[in-house]
């Protein structure tokens, strides 16, 4: 691979703010969701949650639940059919272990303990009421309350590394002023809209899901483990998945229970999570404490940037938030560390959620960066500014690009950040409520996993491209079929998109903002192959204009293949492909990023996000009423989407900010606000006064297209933003998460 | 779920008639089916009521007063305009509550029988009085969810989670019921009550009593132009309060005649204290001591669990609708009804 590669040109469908292909389906109600799908001789299973955070399960009132009329299975740990692949262990690197009823224990509240499975879901339903359970209760653990944990032993999927660079204790005993300070985040719950679903359909030893996956062919890997199936005979159906943010990219133990439910009754077995149930076996983001100690010299030059995250994790399995490493590659420090510290609870096991360790480590870095401005007496932009990283802190490694500079201004200008008093509790509206302004730096990093894809030109001069993608809700598909036209010089009505099967050529993981970059590359790299291909079959057709061009490059524009560079010698796609026969011709494009192109640059999205919020001075009510955020993340392919994904990123903010927190019982271990009216997140009315500006950034390293990802990185920053404006407006520092009318209450 | 038999009466003796131990009345269903899905309540019959059109209806009656009929939604209501005009701050808390869609559903009622959204016992897991007497409180030393500061007892430690009781009670609405014993009144302060002994007893209404109607009294409009309702919460709109109060003043000659005051979301009642509204009657309305007011409505509040912050927020959301009051019902209903944001603009209405 070259060192830099030319980002090609696009100009015809790449660029447009086009709505979402699937959006008249989904807002008319005909987009078929795994759950919506009811085969013949449909049963329907509902699982049992165990209501004790610690101990075993003694009793089972199995008779009753049978008694039901309707109910024809009850599965519990006693007759449990086997599992080909021992759910103690995992199917592969990126998955974690579930909870199958392998034993009478109870490692966390919500942990399946029962499935009963009947002809109707009311029946099913009715049948795990009357299970009643009885436990043995043991004593548990499901707060951090100052536990100190263990270190990380990095390596494996949820271990995070930590890192340290420069001399760390002289970088605390350079500061001439210092701060130690300690930011608490709570557990948090994806709560996406669709709850997690299954339809499992079992024909011989092969297998057909409905289920939303974020990770296709992963996932087919990953069930065929549990059945002892080759992964060719999975196949997964998913057309539309109502938000994942994370939490559905792994096999759950409700899913693979429901799918042996359907193999032992020899019928197909549909499972969908009520709301309830989605706080506990199905990943979550674990609460973390944070210690951050920084200094500065007389100049206010970060003399060290020390970060230490402690994170609940399950007894069994390990995702310990990778919080820290939101400190590095981020502000110019001296000195740099990042630790990582593992507290076990009795908690189901954490998980990837937007912007995992991202955004709980930056929501902590930003307020403690507003701490430091302050005894910098500086404001924290001009503090941040002089702290501005030109190269990778640490590494010394330059950016493939980075116009955070242009993030900051544009965003500043935006919001009017320059009439800001230092002072807190100085701005007050006509009304009297106490206003504040805050901001805070975004970052996220810039992935790429591996896809495939292929592209046809069909004999009419149109196309089929296909590839496993999956759309989660933010336009994946637009976006991406948007990439696929371009690569073969085709109208978006003359190309056929297909994704969302597992049967197509895999597309990878739908995570960490990569999947446009990273499927949207192999695309293009197929699109670009069958036009490829197509001008050798017109170079080397007498009868077409393009006849003898040789080995000079070709393009596509609208249909039409030209020699590139002499437009005067051009011809339709239908008729060179008619004199050779009216075959379709299939293009084969992979997509991945070279390990050199990796090695040698830090790759980053970046932005600024400013917040004001209006705080009621008595009654400490807080509302969000302005956010701007400025994102610099490469290329932009749709700019619609793109602005929704960062609006849903800094939204996601809010909630973090000021609403999201799962709050255990002290004594059961179970989670009491299990639901939407008791686990808040920001409704309407919350949600005011939001813009989102992006800043141009050619990038010639990332990938091809210069794709960055705009998925996660709209959290980070945000967090930070509003709990500065509400110690702007206040001149009180809550450093728990999320912020309240009570921690603001004299 | 558990099987119901499910019955649709065509009068209210009908109904009365068919009722019996076990069975529950449906009106808008908003509370209810939501505690049967999760097996909080588990009745053998529902009786749809809907089908009583001798529970719909709002009429003006002789005397003045106003009758609200049990089924009458809470949008019906609030959507009223001379409801509204004569009832702003019971319009503003009706606007305040849930979402559009719910208000459409829910019946005023409805509204007064709703259960406690304690979280303890809408968890059919934990130990309840209210839901299972002699169980025990697990609230008690639980997660802080809409615990009381007054009038709770060890049984129980819960509120009740209305917003429209709250003004009701500050405007001495009655209760129209009727029952196997024919029809009978109960004023809105004492139609809830307090815990004592026996949380599982949560309203005054006797088995197989309905509520047919509400009434407002004629007098109750007298506070018209000095009424507001203030509502409290972490979120600016579908949540239940956090605290919150309903404040009423007759002004006459420049000095406050009489006052209303009753706060929600700190006790398993509205809270209404007269003593307190005393203490503002003769004083101008820019000048009453609304402080003196407050903190005499809330004398005795002590915490029931780690919520001793509720009591100094009660108190200044006392203060603040006294004084919101004071200055005047606004001319049109804020975007944001009962919210410290009301006045914002640019907000959609009625969130």
């Amino acid at each position: 691979m070259s060192d830099t590669m030319t980002p090609q040109r696009y100009g015809s469908n790449a660029g447009q703010p086009l709505t979402r292909r699937d959006g008249l389906a989904k807002v008319t109600g005909t987009a078929t969701f795994a759950a919506d799908n009811t085969p013949e001789g449909l049963l329907y299973a509902v699982y049992v949650p165990a209501a004790i955070a610690r101990g075993r399960v003694v009793h089972l009132n199995v008779e009753a639940a049978t008694a039901v009329a309707g109910v024809t299975h009850v599965m519990t740990p006693q007759n449990r059919p086997p599992l080909q692949g021992d759910p103690e262990a995992k199917p592969n690197g990126f998955s974690f272990i579930v909870d199958v009823l392998q034993n009478d224990g109870v490692r966390y509240a919500g942990q399946p303990i029962a499935l009963v499975v009947g002809e109707t879901l009311e029946a099913a339903t009715e049948g795990a009421r009357l299970l009643a359970p009885r436990y043995e209760v043991a004593d548990s653990e499901t707060t951090l309350a100052g536990q100190g944990g263990e270190a990380v032993e990095p390596g494996a999927f949820g271990r995070p590394g930590g890192a340290e660079h420069g001399d760390v204790p002289a970088g605390h005993a350079a500061a001439v002023s210092a701060i130690d300070v300690v930011y608490e985040t709570p557990a948090q719950y994806h709560n996406a809209m669709e709850t997690h679903a299954v339809v499992a359909a079992w024909d011989g030893d092969r297998l057909h899901l409905d289920l939303p996956s974020q990770a296709l062919s992963l996932s087919c890997a990953s069930y065929a483990y549990f059945f002892g199936i080759p992964a060719d005979n999975v196949t997964i159906r998913c057309p539309y998945i109502g938000g994942g943010f994370g939490s559905k990219a792994f096999p759950t133990g409700p899913q693979v229970l429901a799918i042996l439910a359907a193999r032992t009754a020899g019928r197909p077995v549909k499972l969908m999570l009520t709301r309830a149930q989605m706080f506990g076996p199905v990943g979550h983001r674990g609460a973390t404490r944070q210690r951050l100690r920084l200094g500065i010299d007389g100049g206010a030059a970060l003399t060290v940037l020390d970060h230490e995250g402690t994170a609940a994790t399950s007894r069994f399995d390990d995702f310990i938030e990778p919080a820290a490493n939101a400190s590095q590659g981020l502000y110019a420090a001296e000195a740099l560390r990042s630790a990582h510290r593992a507290v076990r609870l009795d908690v189901g096991t954490p998980g990837p959620m937007r912007a995992p360790g991202e955004a709980s480590g930056s929501a902590a870095l930003e307020c403690a960066m507003d701490e430091m401005a302050l005894l910098a007496g500086l404001d924290p932009l001009k503090f941040r500014l002089r702290n501005y990283a030109e190269v990778e802190p640490g590494t010394g490694k330059p950016y493939s690009s980075k116009a955070l500079r242009a993030c900051y201004a544009e965003g500043a200008k935006r919001f009017g950040w320059a009439d800001r008093p230092m002072e807190p509790g100085r701005m007050r509206d006509a009304r009297g409520l106490l206003t504040g302004w805050g901001m805070g730096t975004a970052l996220f990093g810039c992935p790429m996993f591996e896809a495939e894809a292929t592209a046809t030109l069909r004999a009419d001069g149109s196309a089929l491209v296909e590839t496993s993608a999956i759309d989660m809700g933010q336009g994946a598909w637009t976006a991406l079929a948007q990439i696929a036209a371009d690569s073969l010089g085709l109208p978006m009505d003359r190309v056929e998109f297909r994704a969302g099967h597992s049967s197509l050529p895999n597309a990878g993981i739908a995570g960490g903002s990569g999947h446009t970059a990273t499927a949207g590359g192999a695309l293009h790299a197929a699109g670009r192959d069958a036009i490829r291909k197509l001008g050798e079959i017109a170079a080397a057709d007498p009868d077409s204009p393009l006849h003898g061009s040789g080995n000079a490059d070709f393009t596509a524009r609208d249909g039409r293949l030209y020699v590139a560079g002499d437009d005067s010698r051009s011809e339709d796609f239908a008729a060179i492909l008619s004199r050779a026969g009216a075959v379709d011709l299939t293009g084969a494009g992979s997509a991945s990023r070279p390990a050199a192109d990796a090695e040698a640059h830090a790759m980053n999205s970046h932005g600024a996000v400013f917040a004001e919020v209006k705080v009621d001075p008595d009654l400490c009510q807080v509302r969000v009423t302005r956010l701007v955020g400025a994102f610099a993340a490469g290329r932009i392919i749709n700019p619609r989407l793109t602005e929704s994904q960062l609006m849903g990123g800094m939204i996601w903010g809010i909630s973090f900010a000021l609403h999201e927190e799962a709050k255990h019982d002290p004594r059961s271990g179970r989670i009491m606000n299990a639901d939407l009216a008791g686990y808040h997140v920001p409704v309407n009315a919350d949600v005011r006064g939001l813009e989102v500006l992006t800043i141009h950034e050619d990038d010639p390293y990332v990938n091809a297209l210069g794709i960055k990802g705009v998925g996660e990185i709209g959290v980070t920053g945000t967090v930070g933003a509003i709990a500065n404006a509400i110690w702007h407006a206040t001149g009180k520092r809550a450093r728990r998460f999320p912020i309240r009318i009570e921690d603001l209450l004299d | 779920m558990k099987r119901f038999d499910f019955v649709q009466p065509a009068s209210v003796a009908e109904a009365l008639q068919v009722w019996h131990p076990g069975a529950v009345w449906l009106g808008g269903g908003t509370n209810l089916l939501d505690l049967m899905k999760g097996g909080v309540m588990l009745p053998d019959t529902v009786i749809d009521i809907n089908r009583l059109a001798d529970l719909r209806g709002i009429t003006t009656l002789d005397d003045g007063s106003l009758r609200i009929g049990a089924l009458v939604s809470n949008a019906e209501l609030a959507d009223d305009t001379g409801f509204a005009h004569d009832f702003p701050m019971v319009a503003e808390a009706l606007l305040s509550g849930a979402s559009g869609q719910l208000r459409n559903a829910a019946t005023v009622a409805g509204n007064l029988m709703q259960r406690t959204r304690c979280a303890y016992f809408q968890d059919t897991t934990a130990a309840c009085n209210r839901r299972e007497p002699g169980t025990g409180c697990d609230a008690r030393g639980g997660v802080d969810s809409h615990t009381a500061v007054l009038g709770f007892g060890d049984a129980c430690i819960t509120t009740h989670p209305s917003d429209f009781c709250v003004p009701l009670a500050a405007l001495d609405a009655v209760v129209e019921v009727q029952g196997p014993d024919g029809a009978r009144e109960v004023a809105l302060r004492d139609f809830h009550l307090l815990p004592g002994e026996t949380p599982e007893r949560e309203t005054a209404l006797q088995p197989g009593e309905i509520i047919v109607a509400l009434r407002l009294p004629a007098d109750a409009k007298g506070f018209a132009a000095h009424a507001r309702y203030l509502k409290v919460r972490d979120r600016t709109s579908y949540a239940f309060a956090t605290t919150s109060a309903a404040a009423a003043l007759r002004v006459e000659g420049g000095v406050i005649a009489e006052a209303r005051l009753s706060l929600g979301a700190i006790a398993a009642k509205p809270w209404r204290v007269t003593e307190a509204e005393a203490l503002l009657v003769g004083h101008a309305p820019d000048a009453a001591p609304f402080d003196q007011a407050a903190a005499r409505a809330l004398d005795g509040a002590v915490p029931s669990n780690d919520n001793g912050w509720k009591i100094a927020l009660a108190r200044r959301t006392a203060i603040r609708a006294l004084e919101l009051a004071a200055a005047g019902t606004p001319e049109r209903m804020p975007a944001l009804p009962a919210s410290p944001f009301a006045d914002q603009n640019g907000d959609h209405a009625h969130v």
